[in-house]
Parts: C-alpha cells; structure tokens; sequence
C-alpha cells in the first residue's frame, strides 16, 4: 500500500512520542509514534524484548503510557476505561488460558457480547457469526479446556471477535501450532481482513509477514526501527539483523534474482516464484 | 564407535491412552551426529525425547515394548539419576527450568546432587558457562537475562553434568529468529569442539538442513523417513503429509522440477537455488536444455 492511500485514510488508532516506563524503571518504549488507518494490516515484529507486547497492549489501553499520548478511535487511551477501549480493539493473548474460562465453547465466545451489553438477539448472532469463521461450531458444546492447542487459540480468536471490534491484536498467535494449524489460521485472518478488518499481528515468524500482511513495524530496543511495506522492511538483510530479525529464504531469494534482472518482484511463496519464473520463460520464448 | 541410541520395534503406550505415542519405531544414530525429530504436534517427539533420558517410563509411566538402547544401556533398567549423567535435556521453555538465585548455582545444581567433590564442580560451571558463552555471568541473576540467554543457561546446566548426548525439545520455542540462528550455532560448536551427539525435536525445518545431518520424520508416532535432510526434505508431499511446513528453498526446488521437468537439479541452499533459477530463465526459448 503506497503512504498517500494510507494518509487519506483516518488513523482508527495513533500513538504520538509514547514512552514506558514498568516499575522498576526499565522503559521498554522510549518515544513511539505511529498510525494505523481502517482496514491496514500491520506486523509488529522485533528480536525478545524489542517491546513489541509492550507496545501492543498501549494499543488498547491495556498498559497507557508514562508520557506522550494513544488515541484510539478518536478517545484518550488514558481518560477512557478498557471496557470501553475493548469496543474498537480486540485483543488475543499469546496464551489462549489467560482468556479462556468458561464451561463450554459456545458460553465463552458468548460471553463478551453478554458482557458488552449487545441484546439477546445480537449476542446470538455475534457469536455464531464469529464460531463460523474461525470454523469452531461443531466444538460448541466442549469444554475449552479438554480441547488441543489450536483450537483454543481460535475459540480465543472467535471471543474477540463476538465483540466485534474494528481492530484486532494479536500477540503470537501460531506459536506452538504445527503447521497445519498455522495455515488453517492465517488463512482465517485472510478472511477477516478481506472483509475490512483491521489486523496487527505480533510475529517472530517472518514467512507469515511475507505472505499475508502489508506493512510491517520493526520495533528495537523499545523504540520504532523501521516502519515500512513488506517488501522494502525486508530489503536490508543487515538491518534487520541488527533488530535480531531475519528474512524469508524466498524472500532473500527473490529479492537476489531481482537484483540480478532475472526475475520481477512479488514472490514471497515458493509457488508465487515458480509462476514468476513460468511468466519470464514465457515471455522470452 | 558406540551407538548413541538404538531403538528396534520400539512401542510406547500411555496409560489410558487409545493409541501409542510411538510405534514401532526402529531408528538409532552414531555419537557425534546431530539428528532432528521432525513432526508435528502429537507425531510423538517429546515421547521420543523422554524416552531417550529414562522420563519415560521410569518417572512418566507408560508401557515400553521393544528395545530402547542409550549408549549401550537398556533405558528401561537404567536409573534416571544414572541416565542423566549420560544424557542432558532442555526443554522449550527455559522459564519452567530454572528456579535458582544466580547463574552459577543453576550450572552447580546437577553436579552438586552426584556428590562430585568441590573443586571439579567449581572447574565444570567454569567450562560450561564457558561452551554456551556465558563466563562471566556467575553472579547474574536468571531472571535478568535475556530469552536467549536464559536458554543458553539451561543448556550449560545440562553440559555440567557432562553428558555425552544433548537432547532439546523444541529449544527455539521462545527465541527470536536471530537467538534461534546463535542457538544453532551453538550446537554446531558443541559437536565441533565435544563430540556431543545432539537430538533436536522441532515441527518446523526452515534453517534445518543446514544444522542436521541426520532427519527423522515422525508421522503418528511412526518413522516415516530417515537420512540426511537433503533426502528427507526434498521429499515435499511425505513432509507436508506430516503435517510439518517444508523448508522454503527444499518446496521450491520440488515446485520447479514439477513445473519443468528435467530442467534443474535439485537444491537445498539460497545460493544453489539462485545460480538453478537464474540458468533456467536464461535457457528459456534458446532451445538449450
């Protein structure tokens, strides 16, 4: 997405000079400043302690901010409750336990529009619209705990969702899935944001950034290192390392053959490359 | 050389469990290799771990059909506290494995339970902190460090009771992608500098290829490949089959030699895969093959 498309759009959540400081004085954001418009997809990524949790939290006021100001749909994070907060921007734990403890499938994805005072009618409807599409209806019935990994992540997910926010946050949400689970996942998110949803996605697995979102915000040592589209965060395999990050094998690789002039760009999959490599011979035939 | 471990017709059962957690597993591997458990979850790794340093089933009961052999003991007659004088083990959440003030005790614990005299204590926790690259931090407290570094702590804790295999489960679990490229680097050391033989346990093989010398892929707690990873992860549909994502340059290779028959050689590297691509696009339309 090019910066004047993003410039027209309204920031649903913006941060301006954010610092962090937790008790004992470590400030782990050191002067944040960033957008995210309606309907972006935005990775944060960064090396352990980089501040990447730490800085999502402040995005729905979960932690606000020792100094500088967030503001979310419009509303001072620090004057405006997390309740109220929780209407705009939905968060998933890494940790599908830490929000999961209802008796039943169904009761937990209900109970945040209960919660939220949604009608009886629109409860309903939220929360099956939400076991829908993370494919979760048949489990409605199970306990959340008797169920594997991967499935409680996406009864986290539909929780969220039920609430239906306008951004959703999500802290690491393929770790510890295989890779089955993983796809079946992002290809979930892809759904989500093909209908608007705004998505940020904290991630140390840089082949789903390749694949699947559009901007990504390197953060190091608490502070923003690099804001930018996928393809050109990705473009200096230094710089990233210095943020203790590293890019796709496909990525590098394509980015190599295009360096070369033996390839356009816009692989970021195995298969995108093959069908490149098919349109170049092509052509030349 | 001895074997360092040999499984045959090896079959763990839970209790209460409907299926086995492996099954009929016959695989074994030479000292000195470092050897990755590939699969999924529930493909029976962690069996396969515990198994190799006596948990199972001598703490975590289950029935053990078959023969499991570590370092030419049978597993089932070997006490633990024997077994892990032999075999050290890291786990994926270096958090849930250490519980001591400073850095120095966390290293000094295992030894310090095998009555080792003093001085050779003191002589291991240097030279295991040493191997991991942590001198210095005796004093540290363990929950100052970094995720990476608190990783690396366990691993000296294991290397202090000198053992001669190393198996970790999952060890990259919490690390960031350049702690997980360090770790590995570490691992490479260890078998350079000790002679260490090192299993890793992991369901993703990105960077794999280049670490291993030996894959086993585990399907259902069956062994459904065994051989170098240039064999095993070119093999796309029986990894994928798996439930395990293939290594980006290892899939792609496969994808070009579907989508152009005969026209490259099979690749594992960046850099193979540039000069195969490159060459293939010249090629084109020239009537070269």
């Amino acid at each position: 997405m090019n910066a004047s498309v993003t410039a027209r759009r309204l920031p649903i959540i913006s941060l301006q000079d954010v610092r962090f400081s937790y008790e004992g004085g470590i400030e782990a954001l050191k002067g944040v400043s960033l957008s995210v418009a309606r309907g972006e997809n935005v990775a944060v990524v960064g090396g352990n302690g980089s501040g990447k949790t730490t800085l999502a939290k402040h995005l729905n006021g979960l932690l606000k901010p020792s100094s500088g100001r967030v503001l979310v749909g419009g509303e001072d994070s620090s004057k405006t409750s997390v309740a109220m907060l929780a209407r705009t921007v939905g968060y998933v734990f890494q940790n599908p336990d830490y929000q999961l403890f209802c008796t039943s499938v169904e009761e937990e994805v209900r109970f945040g529009p209960k919660n939220m005072g949604f009608g009886r009618d629109d409860e309903s409807a939220l929360a099956e619209r939400a076991l829908k599409l993370m494919d979760i209806s048949h489990l409605r019935e199970q306990s959340p705990v008797s169920l594997s990994l991967g499935d409680r992540r996406k009864i986290a997910i539909a929780s969220v969702l039920a609430t239906s926010p306008i951004v959703l946050i999500l802290d690491e949400p393929t770790t510890g899935l295989d890779s089955v689970e993983s796809a079946q996942l992002m290809a979930t998110l892809d759904v989500l944001r093909s209908e608007g949803m705004t998505v940020v996605l904290i991630t140390h697995d840089m082949r789903l950034v390749a694949q699947h979102m559009d901007r990504v915000v390197v953060m190091s040592e608490g502070s923003v290192a690099l804001d930018a589209g996928v393809e050109e965060a990705f473009s200096d395999p230094d710089r990233l390392r210095r943020c203790k990050l590293l890019a796709p094998p496909i990525t590098v690789l394509a980015q190599r053959l295009q360096a070369q002039g033996v390839l356009p760009k816009g692989a970021a999959t195995p298969l995108q490359l093959v069908e490149l490599v098919a349109r170049v011979r092509g052509e030349r035939q | 050389m001895m074997r360092a471990f040999e499984l045959t017709k090896t079959k763990v059962r839970y209790p209460g469990s409907d299926f086995p957690a492996l099954d009929d597993v016959s695989v074994g591997a030479d000292e000195g290799e470092i050897v990755l458990l590939l699969g999924s979850n529930n493909a029976g790794k962690s069996t396969f771990c515990r198994l190799l340093n006596g948990l199972v089933p001598n703490s975590i009961p289950a029935q053990v059909g078959g023969k499991a052999e570590v370092l030419g003991r049978d597993v089932r007659r070997t006490s633990v506290a024997r077994l892990a004088t032999l075999v050290g083990m890291v786990f994926q959440e270096p958090d849930n494995q250490l519980f001591c003030m400073s850095v120095e005790e966390e290293v000094a614990f295992g030894p310090e339970n095998l009555a080792i005299p003093r001085a050779e204590i003191i002589a291991r926790v240097e030279w295991a902190l040493e191997a991991v690259g942590l001198s210095g931090y005796n004093a540290r407290s363990p929950s100052n460090l970094s995720g990476g570094e608190k990783q690396r702590l366990v691993i000296a804790a294991a290397l202090s009771m000198r053992p001669r295999l190393l198996v970790l489960d999952e060890p990259a679990y919490a690390l960031d992608p350049a702690g997980r490229l360090d770790l590995y680097a570490l691992l490479r050391l260890l078998r350079e500098r000790y002679g260490m033989t090192i299993i890793i346990a992991e369901r993703d093989a990105e960077e794999m290829a280049e670490l291993c010398d030996r894959v086993i892929l585990l399907r259902n707690g069956r062994v459904v490949a065994d051989g170098p990873p240039s064999e095993v992860l070119s093999d796309i549909d029986e990894v994928v089959a798996a439930g395990v994502s293939p290594p980006q340059i290892a899939h792609l290779s496969s994808l070009l030699a579907d989508r152009f028959p005969g026209k490259t050689r099979p690749f594992l590297t960046t850099d193979d895969a540039e000069k195969e691509i490159a060459d293939l696009v010249r090629t084109a339309g020239s009537g070269a093959p």
